[in-house]
């Protein structure tokens, strides 16, 4: 066991917190303490700040306008960002851009898609979304009958997705098409990228549960994109699509951590603010919960250990997925609970929250955590439900037999 | 970085895993002819008396990793050993203490097993009533009282006893005392009645001493013993999953059947997570002492659960031979129930871990 940070990590990190003391404005209190309209002002300006000093796309190769930064690196300054509340990838479709669709082209994409679209991702003029799910092809995706031919020299589109999240900001969406009618399920298909501004694409928002419209559907009526926006070869879809996922986890086990502590910091002073610290049900699913959120910084480091000795990161991936999300449905819970009655009216100040942890900064109020609690149900069903991940560690990690399932399936 | 195991470590988990290999019925045995063989070739053959112990004793070195690992492995097998009981409790005891000279040495050369004596009837790992009593004769001790629970009491050269002096709880090494074998449901790990009548003890630390010093030994036995529990709960998602893989009805392999499976997967969750934070404990003792209390609490709390699951989950999957005496599978689920009451419940590991955390400074519950 060698657990110790080396001083290149520290190093890097000191420069982190140096960046962000001098660039953050005066007062800063976290992206949760700003409302909407305050949000929607910082959050450009601040993009710009970390592409003039280059936090953008850190991850990527420097002369693709990257950063070239080590794995640890990555957890280190993701880390720093969640602690002082402030967003790495700003905009609502940079999650998309650089930890989806970039990495994507680096690995499998031509060098004239690399020199094209890479440069686009960093600037912002590409913002992207994720075209995966359709209405009869969520955990089942390959099935999924969205149809793309090649006609002359363009790929025309037809077909429906579904749950695109950040699609109303969104200007090009990645879809996964089926375009060997003739081949099998997963054979048939190909990652296609697409520009949403014409004609034959239409996009519609849909209200999630919170009554907020946070992802779309998204409609290819001929829709048309260049013969060369193919990622991967003909065919390969399946595997372009789903390779990177793992080392997306890895690096960001820091984050996720970094996240779990700032929320978690919310909950104990909702608990002494609530008069509640002597109750002993209480102090035991406190307790509970932070001992969760502890390992899941161990299992991190792990993580990030045996992705530093060169491993690729596998099923084993599942595990983080699958615990991270399952914690913060509790977690979000016990909060509800802890509001006793007030948990049944919305009230105090909501907050600008998004779905997933909230960010530093974020009102302690009934609103803000029964935002966080109905939200927290997303964690179970996207990026491959718990039923999925559990199935995926059995076969995969344990290496118990398959269970009946058409040929290719996603798992 | 490197999570898990240095070349020498890992060497030496193979050669513990050999040796229990040639012992295999040794767990079973313990319910009727405990086999003492095997700890003797544990002793002899593969030192495991000096692993954690510092040099300065005739120790491999103060690496308290060593010992996760080697008791990782003993829990794998429920070898029914008294590394806990000697190498982790006893010898924390001594060394906490700053007496360690007096009987560590003879303990890492084999010649003497030791063990700790502490709780009482109640069990109570705070120690708040103590009715031992322990009174100066000269520069002797003596003792009278009863200790409950004692682990490999019986078979203990020396027991190391906290007793109530006149100057607060303190520690005593006592050689010569009644011992009771007590009807344990782990016989892997047998406990004992100590009654003390007017026996020796020779002092051990500060008089009126003993807490702290306890405090800081229990801190190291509860981060081993979730390592072992870590290694039982392993033994029982291997023992599970091998089952499910050959076991056929309706016409398909258990394992198949995603009630099995998922079931499964949440095990190997729990047992990633058990095993990641015994380890990460053991290493922070040495490397990171400020955040070791803590982590004792959590993976104490934390493992205890997670084997009693596992080893729940695997008589499950086993179905009615599961429920026989002679598959091994029960034999688990003794040590997981019996090792969650060992050191105190999970509720009274949580407790702790909320007292700190609610006591801390605003955003420092770290
Ligand atoms: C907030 C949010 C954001 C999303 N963003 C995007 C996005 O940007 N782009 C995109 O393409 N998609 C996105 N998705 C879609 C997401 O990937 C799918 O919802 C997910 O894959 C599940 O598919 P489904 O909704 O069709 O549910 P289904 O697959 O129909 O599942 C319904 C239930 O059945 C269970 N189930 C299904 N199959 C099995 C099985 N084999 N064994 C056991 N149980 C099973 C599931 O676990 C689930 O509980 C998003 C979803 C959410 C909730």
């Amino acid at each position: 066991m060698d657990l110790a940070s080396t001083p290149r990590t520290e190093a890097f990190r000191c420069g982190v917190r140096r960046f962000l003391a001098e660039h953050l404005p005066p007062g800063w209190r976290g992206l949760g303490a700003l409302s909407v309209a305050e949000r929607a002002r910082f959050t450009p300006r601040w993009r710009e700040t970390l592409r003039e000093h280059g936090y953008l796309g850190v991850a990527w190769p420097e002369e693709y306008g990257g950063a070239g930064l080590s794995t640890l690196e990555q957890s280190a300054l993701q880390e720093e960002f969640v602690r002082a509340g402030v967003p790495l990838l700003p905009l609502p479709t940079d999650p998309f851009g650089f930890s989806l669709i970039g990495p994507t082209i680096l690995r499998w994409g031509t060098e004239e898609q690399k020199r094209h679209f890479i440069p686009r991702i960093l600037s912002g003029e590409h913002r992207w979304v994720q075209g995966y799910s359709e209405p009869d092809a969520g955990s089942d995706l390959f099935a999924l009958r969205t149809s793309a031919r090649l006609v002359d020299d363009a790929w025309v589109v037809n077909g429906q997705k579904v749950w695109q999240t950040a699609g109303d900001s969104a200007n090009w969406i990645f879809v996964l098409a089926r375009t060997e009618p003739s081949a099998a399920r997963a054979r048939g298909l190909s990652l296609l990228l697409v520009p949403i501004e014409q004609p034959g694409v239409e996009v519609r928002p849909i209200r999630t549960l919170t009554g907020e419209a946070e992802f779309c559907e998204v409609f290819f009526t001929d829709a048309r994109t260049d013969a060369g926006h193919v990622v991967g070869a003909r065919g390969d879809g399946a595997k372009v699509a789903l390779t990177l996922l793992g080392y997306e986890r890895g690096a960001a086990s820091g984050a996720l951590y970094a996240g779990y502590r700032v929320e978690l910091e919310r909950l104990i002073e909702l608990i002494r603010s609530r008069g509640l610290d002597a109750d002993a049900g209480v102090r035991r699913r406190l307790a509970w919960c932070w001992s969760k959120v502890e390992i899941l910084r161990v299992l991190g480091l792990k993580t990030l250990a045996s992705v530093q000795a060169g491993a690729t990161p596998g099923p084993e991936s599942s595990i983080l997925k699958l615990y991270a999300a399952e914690y913060h449905a509790r977690i979000t819970e016990l909060a509800l609970d802890l509001l006793g009655s007030d948990a049944m009216v919305r009230s105090g100040d909501p907050g600008a929250a998004k779905i997933g942890v909230d960010p530093l900064g974020t009102p302690n109020s009934p609103s803000a955590w029964q935002h966080a609690f109905l939200t927290a149900r997303a964690g179970t069903i996207y990026g491959g439900s718990s039923q999925i991940q559990r199935t995926t560690l059995g076969e995969q990690v344990l290496g118990l037999p398959r269970e009946p399932r058409p040929e290719g399936g996603r798992t | 970085m490197r999570f898990g195991p240095n070349e020498e470590q890992a060497a030496l988990r193979t050669a513990i895993r050999e040796m229990l290999a040639e012992h295999a019925n040794a767990a079973r045995a313990a319910y009727s002819r405990p086999d003492s063989r095997l700890w003797e070739r544990m002793t002899g053959e593969l030192g495991l008396t000096a692993v954690g112990v510092p040099e300065e004793y005739g120790g491999t070195g103060a690496n308290f990793t060593d010992v996760a690992f080697v008791q990782e492995e003993l829990g794998r097998a429920l070898a029914p050993v008294p590394f806990f009981s000697s190498v982790v409790l006893a010898t924390r005891v001594l060394l906490e203490s700053g007496d360690a000279g007096i009987l560590l040495p003879d303990m890492v050369a084999g010649k003497v097993l030791a063990t700790a004596a502490l709780v009482e009837a109640a069990g109570d790992w705070t120690f708040a009533e103590l009715s031992t009593t322990a009174r100066p004769d000269g520069d002797r001790w003596i003792l009278n009282g009863e200790k409950h629970f004692v682990t490999d009491g019986t078979t203990a050269d020396v027991l190391l006893v906290l007793a109530h002096a006149p100057q607060g709880p303190t520690l005593f090494a006592v050689r010569v005392a009644a011992r009771v074998a007590m009807d344990a449901l782990d016989a892997t790990r047998p406990l004992s009645t100590v009654i003390l009548r007017g026996s020796y003890g020779d002092l051990v630390g500060p008089p009126g001493g003993a807490l702290p010093v306890l405090d800081r030994a229990l801190r190291a036995a509860s981060i081993a013993l979730a390592c072992e529990q870590a290694g039982g709960a392993a033994a029982c998602l291997d023992m599970a999953v091998a089952y499910a893989k050959t076991r056929e009805q309706f016409g398909r392999p258990i394992g198949s059947f995603q009630a099995i499976k998922h079931l499964l997967a949440d095990v190997l969750v729990d047992n990633e997570s058990a095993s990641a934070a015994a380890l990460y404990a053991a290493w922070a003792l040495d490397h990171a002492p400020g955040e070791a209390p803590a982590l004792a609490n959590l993976c104490q709390a934390f493992n205890s659960d997670a084997y009693v699951a596992a080893a729940k989950a695997n008589i499950q999957v086993h179905g009615g031979i599961g429920f026989t005496w002679e598959h091994d599978a029960h034999l688990h689920l003794r040590r997981a129930i019996s090792a969650r009451a060992l050191l105190g419940p999970p509720e009274a590991h949580r407790e702790r871990i909320a007292d700190r955390i609610l006591s801390a400074p605003t955003g420092e519950s770290r």
